[in-house]
């Protein structure tokens, strides 16, 4: 007996400031392709909704993603033509404010009203929900300016919106491989306590999150890890089967590459535990995972099993966190390495008692050091005739951070020889304080977004 | 060891990215041959990650084993100065970590010298 025919998902965003000419490429390999398809953009990090919330209380209309114009205009015709279903979280801290610019966008582009579907109940920031993360946070909370407040949700209402109809879902803080479980789910049919094949179905959200990142981004290392056409990465595609494993591909003659070891990075990357992928629709464990090269440019994971899923869901909880300030100059030619260690010691003098100063020599070394400056005290002068000088420091008062880029712009003048090139941020810095909540106190639905009907 | 070794770069050997959450990075590690994975598994150990990162005062270095994927992955707890949230890192999601890591020196045996990529010298290309 046939089986259900496979469902493709590729995915056009790994994060919010992702290429925008992603979607593209994909849209016409899922078309090329035919059969039940769906199109996710991933665009929310820990920070992102943080900074939507923020972005909406200064503007009622704003609060979901920036670029959701720029992403889905080039696509948002096809994929209505080629019946590909759209999911994704750009809805951020506003998903009927997203829902309803997908709607002007159509009517834009002459294109006919899509049936639009919001998922709601991730956004725990209102008085209804704060004691919840009282019991959560406990006396922690009472010292927290709280921005944002959200659980990571899962599949389901993802999959119960595109079972009643939706051809496009819009979420805000959905675990990123939600986007791809729910698509499954409804189309497949699967139990929702098929752990072993919710699991796969995970992984291979887990393999396209990151958009590029597994065909090739974030791997090139010239001589050792080639990628060829690196400026026009193809964005991944997952052929999903009714047993939920899947073949990884992109789309024909697009740059990047899809071999074991790219996938084996990603299937790898912010995992810990290998025996236990924590996700809200199941705890998924790749121990036994194995990748297999089909053809150029296609790799099939098998051997992902599941375990029933956690009973807690995980929220962040975003908080102000006092400002960022950093500043840096650079220094070139002969004893350029000992010119900006001496402004190094001039900063540390003339800031001290702000906090905590990191001094970085940038061409010497920058990156693999610790904040308290162990690493860099370590490193014997070096002799790099070209450094930038950079230093940072967090402080709670504005005032006392902005004295910061102060001392640095007055190197200029009061510093060693030949220094140039200043340049000073300052900067709010959000904070995160994460928690567990039963996930019964978290309901999540769906329901079609109605002109006129929402705030 | 093995007579007749030679002492290579990690990046020979084998490759791998890092991944943040919070306060904790993991590293992969992913052979370059299955032949290379038991070189991997006896000296890229937790102790000696543990020592490469011992500025970052981790809490805790915990090494996963993945046989069928020549692969292990690393998790360092609270090596991130805060994470992106607090850290005053350029990188505050410590994404350079992974070459920190590929830059160790192993020791491969002699007769295991052509499973490893590049050459002591140049870069070669790894092939398709």
């Amino acid at each position: 007996m046939q089986g259900p025919p496979l469902l493709r998902v590729g995915c056009a965003a790994g994060f919010s400031g992702d290429r925008v000419d992603a979607a593209g490429p994909v849209v016409e390999a899922l078309v090329a392709a035919g059969g039940p398809a769906a199109l996710i953009f991933e665009t929310l990090a820990e920070r992102t909704l943080a900074l939507a919330q923020v972005a909406r209380r200064a503007n009622p209309d704003a609060g979901y993603e920036p670029l959701l114009d720029a992403m889905l205009r080039p696509v948002l015709g096809r994929c209505l033509g080629a019946g590909i279903r759209i999911v994704s979280n750009f809805g951020a801290a506003h998903p009927h404010g997203a829902a309803r610019r997908i709607l002007a966008l159509a009517r834009e582009l002459g294109l006919r009203a899509p049936r639009v579907a919001v998922v709601e109940g991730d956004d725990l920031s209102g008085p209804a929900q704060r004691p919840l993360l009282e019991a959560a946070l406990g006396a922690r909370i009472d010292a927290l300016d709280v921005v944002s407040a959200n659980a990571y949700i899962g599949a389901e209402a993802i999959a119960d919106a595109l079972r009643a109809g939706a051809e496009i879902v819009v979420c805000g803080r959905v675990a990123d491989p939600s986007l791809t479980v729910g698509p499954a789910l409804a189309h497949f049919g699967w139990a929702p306590d098929d752990w072993d094949r919710l699991a796969r179905a995970t992984m291979a959200g887990h393999l396209l999150e990151c958009g590029a990142q597994v065909s090739g981004g974030y791997y090139a290392d010239p001589g050792y890890k080639d990628v060829p056409g690196l400026a026009r990465l193809g964005y991944p595609i997952a052929e999903i089967d009714a047993d939920g494993n899947c073949t990884l591909t992109k789309p024909p003659g697009s740059g990047g590459r899809i071999d074991a070891h790219t996938v084996k990075e990603q299937l790898l990357y912010e995992v810990h535990d290998p025996a236990a992928y924590l996700t809200p629709d199941v705890v998924a464990d790749i121990r036994d995972a194995e990748v297999a090269e089909e053809a150029p440019d296609r790799v099939r994971l098998t051997g992902v099993r599941g375990h029933p899923r956690p009973a807690a869901l995980k929220v962040n909880v975003c908080h102000e966190n006092g400002w960022l300030a950093e500043g840096e100059i650079s220094y070139a030619g002969p004893r350029a390495e000992a010119r900006a260690r001496l402004a190094g010691e001039v900063l540390r003098e003339r800031l001290a008692g702000l906090g905590p100063l990191r001094v970085d020599l940038i061409g010497a070394t920058s990156l693999f050091g610790d904040d308290a400056g162990r690493w860099l005290a370590a490193q014997p002068e070096g002799g790099a005739r070209d450094v930038r000088l950079r230093v940072a420091l967090n402080h709670p008062d504005r005032e006392a951070a902005e004295r910061l880029p102060r001392e640095v712009t007055a190197l200029y003048t009061c510093g060693p020889a030949g220094g140039g090139g200043v340049r000073t941020a300052l900067r709010a810095r959000l904070g995160t304080a994460s928690c567990l909540v039963p996930r019964e106190h978290v309901p999540t639905r769906f329901s079609f977004h109605v002109e006129g009907m929402h705030p | 060891m093995k007579q007749d070794s030679i002492t290579v770069p990690l990046y020979r050997a084998a490759h791998g990215r890092t991944g943040d959450k919070g306060n904790r990075s993991n590293i992969s590690v992913i052979a370059w041959h299955p032949f290379l994975w038991e070189v991997l598994v006896d000296q890229v150990s937790e102790d000696a990650v543990r020592g490469l990162f011992a500025h970052r005062r981790p809490a805790c270095v915990t090494r996963h084993l993945l046989p069928r994927l020549h692969a292990m992955n690393f998790v360092l707890d609270d090596v991130l100065d805060g994470g992106v949230n607090d850290a005053l890192n350029l990188d505050s999601h410590g994404k350079a970590l992974a070459f920190l890591l590929l830059d160790m020196p192993i020791r491969v045996p002699a007769d295991l010298h052509g499973c490893l990529v590049g050459t002591s010298g140049e870069p070669s290309t790894h092939a398709a």
